[in-house]
């Protein structure tokens, strides 16, 4: 039996050749954010490695780095994995959560690590 | 029909009418449901290790630097960090580009530049694959690949990283013996993450041999739509993205 209340979504999801060429120049450009971005991390992994700098200078490199990270995580999951162009009823449900979760966790194991750390130092 | 029960209509479960509120098929939906379940079990394990790091007061002093985890590169016996990883980190990149240009030509029903796409998509998988297997067995039979993997048998239990060798004659060879170990529990960790990531690499690049054999069948075309290009590419993404964070908190932090 024919049903004509289903509604097929994927449908929706075709673009013209004009669309096209828009898209892949927005491609194109995030590729190579993504690949300045690696190219600066290795750089200054090479350049100035953790043996060789202040414990000041470090803790900003590591803090750059996970900075970093986060923004390369940011354009695969935005224009990659096309959550930008989801409706935001969606792109919330699938960030909040998950945010929430492991931003709970990790506090949470750091918090107990530098706990635990101090009570073991303590034998010595 | 008033009074009548109704019964649950597939089409309508949702609630709200027709349309469901996310404006995706239930397909893709439980693809990003997937994900973030495999998402939690990513960051778990990730922050499981900065725990192990930073509990433990003798194994953060013994703790590798991430540049000095992987310092080799074929064909060289020079002192190389960081430049394999890189590499391997940017053919990741590389392949979640072409699986993109896959899902943009999917879109324009342009059957021929999905499958030349996702050819290269599968190519990059693979070379990623072996690279990992290059590094893995770096790592754990040396770079000459004479490090003694049955004279103690316990090789996953000795760091990638720090610990001595001595060279022993074993049955009129010889080879070389680790005397000293490095940092077990970082071993165990690298193994285990980088592992288990290699896996999902293993089946994604599985998955999208299987959905480029479709759409050369053109079962896509016939379909009317390449939502299943899409589907993959989401898993594929989702690979490349996870490797972003073990890249930086193994080989950089």
């Amino acid at each position: 039996m024919e049903r004509d209340d289903i509604v097929e979504y994927s449908l929706h999801a075709h673009h013209s050749d004009e669309d096209g060429k828009k898209i892949r120049k927005k491609i194109w450009i995030v590729t190579a954010i993504l690949s300045i971005i690696t190219i600066i991390e290795v750089g200054v992994g090479i350049a100035l490695p953790k043996a060789e700098v202040s414990t000041g200078l470090w803790t900003a490199i590591k803090y750059g780095y996970i900075l970093l990270t986060l923004v390369k995580a940011g354009y695969i999951v935005m224009v990659f994995m096309h959550l930008g162009d989801e409706v935001r009823t969606l792109r919330r449900m699938i960030l909040w959560p998950y945010a929430i979760f492991i931003l709970y966790l990790i506090f949470i194991c750091l918090t107990e690590a530098s706990s635990v750390h101090n009570y073991w130092s303590s034998f010595h | 029909m008033a009074g009548a029960a109704t019964e649950i209509d597939s089409a309508q479960a949702w609630g709200g009418g027709w349309r469901s509120p996310f404006n995706v098929s239930y397909g893709k939906l439980m693809m990003w449901f997937f994900l973030i379940s495999d998402g939690l079990t990513f960051g778990g394990l990730l922050t499981a290790l900065g725990f192990a790091k930073f509990a433990n007061p003798e194994t953060a002093g013994s703790w590798p630097m991430g540049e000095e985890v992987f310092t080799h590169i074929p064909f060289s016996h020079g002192h190389n960090p960081l430049l394999y990883v890189a590499f391997m980190t940017f053919i990741l990149i590389v392949s979640s580009v072409t699986m993109v240009l896959a899902v943009e030509a999917g879109h324009r029903m342009d059957k021929k530049k999905v499958i030349f796409w996702m050819l290269l998509t599968v190519v990059g998988g693979l070379i990623f694959l072996f690279s990992q297997v290059w590094e893995w067995s770096t790592f754990i039979a040396g770079y000459d690949g004479d490090l003694s993997t049955w004279a103690d048998n316990a090789t996953l239990l000795h760091s990638p990283y720090g610990g001595e060798f001595a060279t022993e004659m074993h049955h009129g060879h010889e080879v070389k013996v680790m005397v000293s170990q490095g940092p077990t529990l970082y071993a165990n960790f690298f193994f285990f993450i980088t592992g288990f990531h290699g896996f999902h690499v293993f089946t994604g690049v599985l998955f999208n041999a299987l959905v480029l054999r479709n759409v050369i069948r053109g079962v896509y075309h016939k379909r009317g739509h390449y939502e299943m290009v899409e589907k993959v590419g989401l898993y594929w993404h989702f690979v490349d993205l996870v490797w972003v964070f073990v890249f930086t908190f193994f080989y950089l932090v």
